[in-house]
C-alpha cells in the first residue's frame, strides 16, 4: 500500500486533463459551476438521487460522476444520503406505481429551495416504459421537474452539463431540458 | 423415482419448442418433478405463466439435460412448488400476481409484486381494470419474537445511489436475528409491455431490465428468439457477442470489488477499481459506440462492426488491465483491515446454494461450480479456454476472489476472441415470421439469466419471460446477513449484488 501512495504522491491525480473536448468541457464545467454555483448556494450542491424504477442503468453512470476521472466534487457538488441536506433530487426511471409515494414522500422531506432533475429518457416521459400498467411515466408527472437531461443513460458528462444548466435556469425560475 | 427426461418423454412434447424438449404433463408428472427438484436431482431454471398454463423449467445438471414442463390449469390453480421447494416460493407469489394462476398449497398467500397499487389486476392474465384508490391492506412481515429485540425499517429508499427495496431487520442489540425482504418496488410491467412487440422493439426492452446487464439481457432474449424461429447469426455476431459480454462482465467486476472495499470504508481501492470500470467502458463506447453496449446485439446478429481500431484499442485495455489490476489484488489481500471485514462475514452455505442453484460469484464462492457458458454451454464459449474460480468459504471475502479471479479469465477471454475473431457479416435477416417457442440459458456477470421466447404467426412477440438470477440469491442472502452485525448488511448486501430491477421486472 506504501508503495502505491507513494505513487500517487509523485504521479499527481488521476483526475483527467487530457486533451480531448471532453476535458475542456470539465475545465470550463469546473470554472462555470463554480460561479453560478456560489452565487446561489454558497459553494456547494447537495444531491440526493432517487431511483424511481429505473433500470439502474441511469444510476451506473450517475455513480461514474463519482470516479476520480469525472471527479463531481471538485466541482462543488456532492451526493447526500438524506433528502434533508439536499438542494437538488436527481430522479431516475419512468416512476414505478410501487415507487410513487416513496418518492412524493422524499421530495416532501427535502427543504426549499430544492430543484428537480429528471435523468434519462425514463425520467422524461417513461422511455420505453411508457404505456405500463405499473408506471405514471415520467418524473414531471408527479413532481416539479426544473431539468431534463436525457439519454438511456446520459453519460457522465451529459450529466455534468446538465447539472451546470440547472444552476444557471434556476437563476431565471424557468425550467431547461438539454 | 423417474429422470426429468423420462417425465418429458411421457408427456406431450411440444415440437414448436427449441432448443430444449418442453412437454406438456398431468398432475402425477408434475409432482415428481416437484420431487426431483425437492431431491435436488434437478435445479429450478424458472417458473412462470403463460395464459393458464404454467411451465417450469428445471436442469439435471448431473446428465447436463434442461428442459422444460407444462401444467395446464383447470380453475386457474395448479399444484404448489414452492409448497415443498422454498426457491419457487417468490416466483409463485410473483406468477400469482401477474399471471392469477393459484399455487395451490403454497403456505405463503402474501402478494410479492402487485403492492395494491396498480390500476389492474393480473396484468398477465385475465385482466381486471380496478380503481386506483381501492383500500390497501397493510403487508405482514413476518414477526420475531423474543427479550430486547428492536427492528430496523429501512427502504425503499436507501441512503447511497442504489435501486430502491425494503430491508426490514430484526435485532438483538448489534446482531441481526432475522432480516426479511420486501421487493417489488421498481415492478415495471415489462413482461406486459413486450408482449405484442416486434423483436427490434423487445430486444431493446429485454436490455432495459437491468442496466448492469443489459448485454447478458439482449444476448439471452436474441439466442432464445433465434432458437424459435430457427435464426443462423453470423459466426462473426457470435464472437462479438461473446466479446461485448467479456465487457461487461469485466466493467462490473471492477465497479462492484471496488464498491465491496468502500462499503469496508477501503476508499483507496474503491477509487482505483472505478478508474478500471471507467476505462472499460470508454473502450466499449469507442469500439461498440455505447458505454454499456445497450442495443447493441440484436436478433440476428449485431448493431454494427467493429471500428479500425478497435483491437487495438481492446488489446491496449487489457495490458492495462493486466499491469495495474495484480497491484490492486495484493493491496486487497495485504490489507488486515479490510480482510477483518470481509472474512467470515455473510457466510451463505453450501447446502443453501445448491438448493437455491444459485448462480454466478453467489454459487461459486460457496462452492457451486455452475456456469452456463458451460453448462448448457453456447457458442463461442465452446471454442475458448477459461477456468471457473471456485471458492468453498461462501463469505464476502470469498465473493470478492471469484470476482477477482474472473476478472482474470474475462481478460483471457478478450484477447482470445479477438486472436480468433472470424471475418464475415455482422447480422442476417430473421427467418420468415411463424408461432415457434424458445429459450436460451446466459451467464451473465451476476448468474445465469433465462429467457423464455414464444412468437405468434405474425412475427410479433407473444409472450416472453426473463429471468433473473437474483431470483436465487434474493431469498439466500436473508440467510447469509443472520448473526452478522447490522452494520456489515452494506456489506454482505454489495457483495451478493443483487438486481431490483431485474427481478421487480
Ligand atoms: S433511461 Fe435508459 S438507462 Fe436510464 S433507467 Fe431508463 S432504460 Fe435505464
Amino acid at each position: 500500500m506504501r508503495r502505491m501512495i507513494f505513487k500517487s504522491l509523485v504521479h499527481g491525480p488521476l483526475t483527467e486533463a487530457a486533451p480531448a473536448a471532453d476535458a475542456a468541457a470539465l475545465a470550463e464545467l469546473a470554472a462555470q459551476v463554480n460561479a453560478a454555483a456560489r452565487r446561489r448556494l454558497g459553494r456547494t450542491l447537495s444531491i440526493r438521487e432517487v431511483d424511481a424504477g429505473s433500470c439502474n442503468g441511469c444510476e451506473l453512470e450517475i455513480h461514474a460522476l463519482n470516479n476520480v476521472l469525472y471527479d463531481l466534487e471538485r466541482f462543488g457538488m456532492r451526493f447526500v444520503a438524506s433528502p434533508r441536506h439536499a438542494d437538488v433530487l436527481l430522479v431516475t426511471g419512468p416512476v414505478t406505481i410501487n415507487m410513487r409515494e416513496a418518492l412524493e414522500r422524499t421530495y416532501q422531506a427535502t427543504p426549499h429551495p430544492k430543484w428537480v432533475v429528471a435523468v434519462g429518457d425514463c425520467g422524461r416521459d417513461g422511455g420505453v416504459f411508457a404505456g405500463s400498467y405499473a408506471c405514471v411515466g415520467g418524473v414531471s408527472a408527479v413532481l416539479p421537474v426544473d431539468l431534463h437531461i436525457a439519454g438511456c443513460p446520459p453519460a457522465p458528462l451529459a450529466l455534468l452539463k446538465g447539472l451546470l444548466a440547472l444552476l444557471e435556469n434556476a437563476e431565471r425560475g424557468a425550467g431547461a431540458a438539454v | 423415482m423417474k429422470t426429468l427426461r423420462e417425465l418429458i418423454d411421457e408427456g406431450q412434447t411440444i415440437a414448436a419448442h427449441r432448443p430444449w424438449p418442453r412437454a406438456l404433463v398431468g398432475e402425477e408428472a408434475w409432482l415428481q418433478a416437484i420431487g426431483l427438484l425437492q431431491e435436488q436431482t434437478c435445479t429450478l431454471l424458472g417458473l412462470w405463466g403463460d395464459n393458464a398454463t404454467v411451465h417450469l423449467a428445471l436442469l439435471d445438471e448431473a446428465r447436463k439435460e434442461p428442459a422444460l414442463l407444462s401444467y395446464e390449469c383447470e380453475d386457474d390453480s395448479y399444484p404448489s412448488v414452492g409448497r415443498l421447494h422454498a426457491p419457487a416460493i417468490r416466483l409463485e407469489r410473483a406468477l400469482r400476481d401477474l399471471s392469477g394462476l393459484d399455487p395451490e398449497g403454497l403456505p405463503d398467500t402474501r402478494a410479492w409484486l402487485d403492492h395494491g397499487k396498480w390500476p389492474v389486476l393480473r396484468p398477465l392474465g385475465k385482466t381486471e381494470r380496478v380503481a386506483a384508490t381501492r383500500k390497501r391492506k397493510p403487508y405482514p412481515l413476518l414477526s420475531a419474537e423474543g427479550e430486547s429485540l428492536h427492528q430496523i425499517p429501512v427502504g425503499p429508499v436507501h441512503a447511497g445511489i442504489i435501486e430502491p427495496g425494503h430491508f426490514r431487520f430484526t435485532a438483538s442489540g448489534e446482531t441481526v436475528v432475522r432480516l426479511e425482504e420486501r421487493l417489488g418496488y421498481v415492478h415495471k410491467g415489462t413482461e406486459s409491455l413486450l408482449a405484442g412487440q416486434a423483436p427490434e422493439r423487445a430486444a431493446m426492452l429485454a436490455g432495459r431490465v437491468s442496466g448492469d446487464s443489459t448485454v447478458a439481457y439482449a444476448l439471452a432474449f436474441a439466442r432464445a428468439l433465434e432458437a424459435a424461429l430457427g435464426a443462423e447469426v453470423p459466426a462473426r455476431a457470435v464472437w462479438l457477442r461473446a466479446l461485448m459480454a467479456e465487457l461487461e462482465r469485466l466493467a462490473n467486476h471492477f465497479g462492484d470489488i471496488g464498491a465491496i472495499c468502500n462499503d469496508a470504508a477501503f476508499a483507496m481501492l474503491h477509487a482505483h477499481c472505478g478508474l478500471l470500470r471507467e476505462q472499460v467502458l470508454r473502450a466499449a463506447a469507442a469500439c461498440f459506440g455505447h458505454r454499456l453496449m445497450m442495443d447493441c446485439i440484436v436478433p440476428g446478429g449485431v448493431r454494427a462492426d467493429l471500428p479500425g481500431d478497435a483491437r487495438r484499442r481492446l488489446a491496449d485495455l487489457v495490458a492495462q488491465v493486466r499491469k495495474y489490476f495484480p497491484e490492486l489484488i495484493e493491496l486487497y489481500d495485504n490489507t488486515a483491515s479490510l480482510q477483518d471485514r470481509t472474512v467470515g462475514t455473510g457466510v451463505l452455505s453450501a447446502k443453501l446454494a445448491r438448493q437455491f442453484g444459485c448462480g454466478g460469484y453467489v454459487g461459486r464462492a460457496s462452492g457451486r461450480a455452475f456456469d452456463a457458458r458451460r453448462m448448457p454451454g453456447y457458442a463461442p464459449y465452446d471454442r475458448l479456454q477459461f477456468e471457473l474460480p471456485l471458492r468453498e468459504e461462501g463469505d464476502v471475502d470469498a465473493r470478492v476472489w471469484i470476482r477477482i479471479r474472473e476478472v482474470e479469465q474475462s481478460l483471457a477471454l478478450v484477447e482470445q476472441i479477438l486472436l480468433a475473431l472470424p471475418d464475415g457479416p455482422v447480422a442476417r435477416p430473421l427467418p420468415a415470421a411463424n408461432a415457434a417457442e424458445g429459450v436460451a440459458l446466459i451467464e451473465g456477470f451476476r448468474g445465469d439469466i433465462l429467457a423464455w421466447v414464444r412468437t405468434g404467426a405474425d412475427g410479433r412477440i407473444a409472450r416472453c419471460h426473463l429471468r433473473d438470477p437474483s431470483w436465487f440469491q434474493w431469498p439466500v442472502l436473508e440467510a447469509a446477513i443472520e448473526g452478522n452485525i447490522v452494520a456489515d448488511f452494506p456489506l454482505c448486501n454489495k457483495s451478493f449484488n443483487c438486481s431490483y430491477s431485474g427481478h421487480d421486472l
